[in-house]
C-alpha cells in the first residue's frame, strides 16, 4: 500500500510518499514523478518519512529519472529516509546518484544552494 | 417338477382373466340349468345366493385384471388411453348391436323363444359391459390420479373401497326401489363420485390436438354409456326375476360416475380449448430455457448461445423481428438478425434514437443505467414496438437483444420478464462458457511457467568449480515458479575460478529473462579472464542495451586465486558479502563502494564502483546471498536483517558450508514463521581449507 501527496510549497514541489513502494504501488510513484517531471518543475522533494520499505522495484522508479535529472539540471533531492530504506539505497549505490537529506530543512536548504 | 409362481403383473393378468373366463362359465350353466330345472318342474337347491356371489366374484377378478393391465400413465398417453377405451367400448357394441341384429333376423322362428340361447347371449352382453365398464373406471382412475396429492389418494382409496363393497351389496337383496338404505348409499357413493370427478388436472397437458382427439373420444365413450345402460335398464314392470341386472347398487355407481367424469371432462376440454396454446407457450418457454442453461455442456459457442436466445426470446414474445448486437472478444462488433435485412436494421436503430416515446424498466439487480430495459414506441416505421434487451456478461454490458413488432404496445409485463429471464440465463451461460476457456487457459500457463521452472533450473550450475582449496555449497529458492536470482561458478585457471552472485530488479517471469541474460553475459565475459572491476564495467555495457528502463541487476563478482590465497571481489550494488576471519575469531560485512548493473548506462560507471583484494586463511569462510535472505521479514514487519546474520555466523563457523546454509536457512523459516516468502532467496557459502 502506498500514499501518494503532492503539495506546491513555494517555488518547489513536494511529493510525500507514505507506505510501502513494492512492485505493485511502485506504478503510482512512478506515475507522481513523471507528471512532476511534464509540468517542468524544476524543484523537486520527496518525502520519505513515512516510506517504511521499498523494494527493488520501488529503487527501479527513482533510478529510471536519474539520467532526465541530471539532463534537465532538476533538483531531485530526497529527504527523511528512515534507516532501513537509507541502507536499501546505499547498498545499491543509489546514493551515490541522487541527492539524499535528512530532513526538510536541509532539503530545502539544498535547493537554495544552487 | 414343482410349479413355481412367481407373483409378477403378468401373473396377475393371466390368473384374473382365466378367473373372471371360469366364473362367467360356471355363472352361464347355472342359469341355463335353472332354467331346465324350472321347466322341468325341479328344485336345483341352489342357493339363490350363489349366481349373486358368482356375478360379484366376476367383478372383483375383472377388476384386478384391468388393476395390473392397465400401468402408469406418462404425460403424453392421454389419447392412447382413451382411445383404449373407446375400443373396447366399440367391441362391445359391436357384439351388443350384432346380437340385437341377430334377433331381429330370427324374429319369427322357433329360436327366438329359446330361453337357453336367449340367457346365453344376454350373459354374454352383459359380461362385455361390465367389462368395459371396469376398464373406463380404470382410465378414469389414472386419470384422476395423474398429479396426486395425499388427500386426493385418501380419498380416491375411501372410495374405491366404497365401491369395491358395494359390488357385494347385491347379496342383501335390496333393490333400489324398495329399499331406502340402497338409496342412501347410492346417494353417498354418487356425491363422492361427482366431487372426485372434479380432478381434470390432465387436460392441462393436452395440446391443442389432442384435444380435440380426447372430446371425440369421450362423447363416442358418453355415448355407449348411454346406450349400455339404456339396455340394461330394464324397468321393475318388466323385469324376470333372473334378470336382477340394474339393482346391482355396484354398476349403477359405476355407470354414475363414468358418466359425471366423462361429461366434466368434456366440458372443461372444450372450455379449456382456447387457452391451450398459452400452456403450450409455457412449456416451450421452459423448454427454451433449459437450452440455454444447458447449450454449453453441448460444446456450443458464444453464436450459438445468442442464435438460441434470439429464437427463443422472438418465439415468447411473437416478435416479427429481432437481432442480438455484442461486443465479443478483441472488439469486434457481431450483428446476428432474424427476419430483417442490415438496411432495415439501421434504419429502426435510428429511430430508436430520435423517438420520444421510451419507456425504462429498472434492472433492480443492476447498479449502473447501463443495464436498463427500454421499451420503445415508434411512429414512422414497420414496427411500431421495439424492446431492447441489454446483455450482461461479467457485469459489463456487452450488447443488446433487440425485438422489434409491427403492432404498438405489444410487449407485456409477462413477456418483459420473460425476457430478461432469458437474457441473464444466456449471460451465466456465456459467463460459464469464458470462465471455462479461462480455466483451461490457466491450465495451459500452469504448464508453461512449469517448463519455463526447469528450464531457468538448467541455467544454475549443477556442479560448482572448485579444487582442494575451498569448499562450496549453494542454495537457491524461488518465491513464483520463476525467479531472478542468480549464481554460477567457473574455472579461470589451473588455481584461480571466478564466482558469481546476482539479483534482478523485481519478481517472476521479467526478472527471469533477465536473469537468463545475465548468464549469457557472465558466461562470455568470463571467459576474457578480466579483473572484476573489468567485468562489471563490461556487464554494465551489456546490460546497458537490455534492460528495461526501471530494472537492473546487483552483481558481486568474485575471483579466488587458491595459489597466492588471494580474494578479489567488486560489488554492484548487491548486498554486501558476509565474511568470517578465522584469525580473528572476527565476523563482519565488506562494505565497499558499489552500483548496480543499468542505473547509470554510460561510461562514467567506473566512478562507482571499487576494486577489492585481500588474502584469505585456513577456516576462514564467504558467505553471499540475496536480499530475499536479509529483507524476509516476519508478521511483526522485522527483518531478517544484517545483524542477525552475522551473529550466526560467528556462533557456527565450525561447521561445513553445507552445514552453515542449513542452519541459515533453517533459522530464517523460523523467523518467519508462518508466513510465505515474498521473495527469492540464494545463499552461497565458501570455506576455504
Amino acid at each position: 500500500m502506498i500514499e501518494i501527496k503532492k503539495e506546491t510549497e513555494n517555488n518547489y514541489l513536494n511529493i510525500v510518499v507514505n507506505g510501502e513502494a513494492d512492485a505493485s504501488s511502485s506504478i503510482h510513484l512512478d506515475k507522481a514523478i513523471k507528471e512532476a517531471m511534464e509540468e517542468g518543475h524544476q524543484h523537486i522533494l520527496i518525502d520519505c518519512t513515512n516510506l517504511n520499505y521499498i523494494s527493488s522495484a520501488g529503487l527501479g522508479v527513482f533510478m529510471s529519472y536519474i539520467e532526465e535529472i541530471s539532463e534537465k539540471s532538476i533538483d531531485f533531492i530526497l529527504f527523511g529516509l528512515s534507516e532501513k530504506v537509507l541502507k536499501v539505497f546505499g547498498i545499491l549505490g543509489l546514493d551515490q546518484l541522487l541527492t539524499i537529506k535528512e530532513n526538510k530543512e536541509a532539503a530545502i536548504a539544498a535547493i537554495r544552494e544552487v | 417338477m414343482p410349479l413355481k409362481v412367481q407373483f409378477t403383473p403378468k401373473f396377475y393378468i393371466r390368473a384374473s382373466i382365466t378367473m373372471a373366463i371360469i366364473i362367467w362359465v360356471i355363472a352361464t350353466s347355472i342359469r341355463i340349468l335353472e332354467i331346465l330345472a324350472t321347466k322341468s318342474g325341479l328344485d336345483l337347491e341352489i342357493s339363490r345366493y350363489l349366481p349373486i356371489l358368482l356375478q360379484d366374484l366376476f367383478y372383483v377378478f375383472i377388476l384386478v385384471y384391468y388393476r395390473f393391465k392397465i400401468r402408469a400413465v406418462e404425460s403424453g398417453n392421454f389419447v392412447d388411453l382413451l382411445w383404449k377405451v373407446f375400443a373396447t367400448g366399440l367391441v362391445t357394441t359391436v357384439i351388443s348391436l350384432s346380437i340385437r341384429l341377430f334377433y331381429d333376423s330370427i324374429a319369427d322362428t322357433m329360436l327366438a323363444e329359446n330361453e337357453f340361447l336367449d340367457t346365453f347371449l344376454y350373459s354374454l352382453n352383459r359380461a362385455l359391459i361390465s367389462v368395459f365398464l371396469i376398464s373406463t373406471l380404470t382410465v378414469w382412475k389414472k386419470l384422476i390420479l395423474y398429479q396426486k396429492s395425499r388427500k386426493l389418494i385418501v380419498y380416491w382409496n375411501v372410495f374405491e373401497v366404497a365401491l369395491f363393497a358395494s359390488i357385494f351389496f347385491n347379496l342383501t337383496g335390496f333393490t333400489l326401489q324398495e329399499h331406502l338404505i340402497f338409496e342412501i348409499l347410492f346417494a353417498i357413493l354418487a356425491i363422492m363420485a361427482i366431487i372426485l370427478s372434479a380432478n381434470l388436472k390432465w387436460v392441462a397437458y393436452l395440446n391443442f390436438k389432442q384435444k380435440w382427439k380426447s372430446v371425440l373420444i369421450i362423447v363416442l365413450i358418453t355415448i355407449y354409456i348411454f346406450y349400455f345402460f339404456t339396455y340394461l335398464y330394464i324397468s321393475p314392470e318388466e323385469a324376470i326375476t333372473n334378470f336382477n341386472a340394474i339393482d346391482d347398487l355396484f354398476i349403477i355407481v359405476v355407470f354414475t360416475f363414468l358418466l359425471f367424469y366423462s361429461i366434466f371432462s368434456l366440458l372443461v376440454i372444450l372450455f379449456n380449448l382456447p387457452t391451450s396454446s398459452v400452456f403450450e407457450k409455457k412449456m416451450e418457454e421452459a423448454i427454451n430455457f433449459q437450452r440455454l442453461s444447458q447449450s454449453i455442456q453441448q460444446g456450443e459457442n458464444e453464436d450459438q448461445i445468442f442464435d438460441v436466445l434470439l429464437n427463443s426470446s422472438m418465439n415468447a414474445v411473437y416478435a416479427d423481428a429481432g437481432w442480438i448486437e455484442v461486443t465479443l472478444e478483441q472488439d469486434e462488433a457481431k450483428i446476428l438478425s432474424k427476419h430483417i435485412s442490415r438496411e432495415n436494421i439501421n434504419l429502426v436503430k435510428e429511430q430508436i434514437m430520435t423517438s420520444k416515446n421510451r419507456s425504462v424498466i429498472k434492472n433492480p439487480l443492476a447498479t449502473n443505467t447501463d443495464s436498463d430495459r427500454v421499451l420503445v414506441g415508434l411512429k414512422k416505421s414497420n414496427y411500431r414496438s421495439v424492446f431492447v434487451v441489454p446483455l450482461t456478461i461479467q457485469n459489463q454490458v456487452k450488447g443488446f437483444m433487440y425485438l422489434l413488432n409491427e403492432v404498438s404496445d405489444s410487449f407485456n409485463k409477462e413477456m418483459i420478464s420473460i425476457i430478461n429471464t432469458f437474457a441473464s440465463q444466456a449471460s451465466v451461460s456465456i459467463e460459464n462458457f469464458r470462465l471455462m476457456g479461462e480455466a483451461l487457459l490457466n491450465e495451459r500457463y500452469k504448464e508453461e511457467l512449469n517448463i519455463a521452472k526447469s528450464v531457468q533450473r538448467a541455467l544454475l550450475p549443477k556442479e560448482l568449480d572448485h579444487n582442494s582449496s575451498f569448499s562450496i555449497h549453494a542454495f537457491t529458492e524461488a518465491a513464483a515458479e520463476v525467479g531472478g536470482d542468480y549464481y554460477d561458478t567457473f574455472q579461470l585457471s589451473e588455481h584461480r575460478f571466478a564466482i558469481v552472485i546476482g539479483d534482478v530488479s523485481g519478481k517472476g517471469t521479467s526478472a527471469a529473462f533477465h536473469m537468463s541474460q545475465m548468464k549469457g553475459i557472465f558466461q562470455s565475459l568470463v571467459q576474457l579472464d578480466l579483473s572484476a572491476e573489468e567485468f562489471l564495467i563490461n556487464a554494465n555495457t551489456a546490460l546497458s542495451k537490455c534492460l528495461e528502463r526501471t530494472s537492473f541487476i546487483t552483481l558481486t563478482y568474485f575471483i579466488i586465486d587458491t595459489e597466492e590465497k588471494t580474494l578479489e571481489f567488486s560489488r554492484a550494488g548487491h548486498c554486501p558479502t558476509l565474511y568470517y576471519d578465522k584469525k580473528k575469531k572476527e565476523t563482519k560485512y565488506f562494505q565497499d563502494k558499489g552500483l548496480g548493473l543499468g542505473i547509470i548506462r554510460n561510461s562514467t560507471y567506473k566512478n562507482f564502483i571499487q576494486v577489492n583484494k585481500m588474502s584469505f586463511d585456513k577456516d576462514d569462510i564467504l558467505v553471499l546471498y540475496t536480499d530475499g535472505i536479509s529483507e524476509a521479514s516476519n508478521e511483526e514487519h522485522d527483518e531478517f536483517g544484517y545483524d542477525r546474520m552475522k551473529n550466526l555466523l560467528q556462533q557456527n563457523a565450525h561447521y561445513d558450508p553445507m552445514m552453515i546454509q542449513k542452519v541459515f536457512i533453517s533459522k530464517l523459516y523460523e523467523f518467519c514463521g508462518g508466513k510465505d516468502l515474498d521473495d527469492d532467496y540464494t545463499m552461497l557459502v565458501i570455506k576455504f581449507n
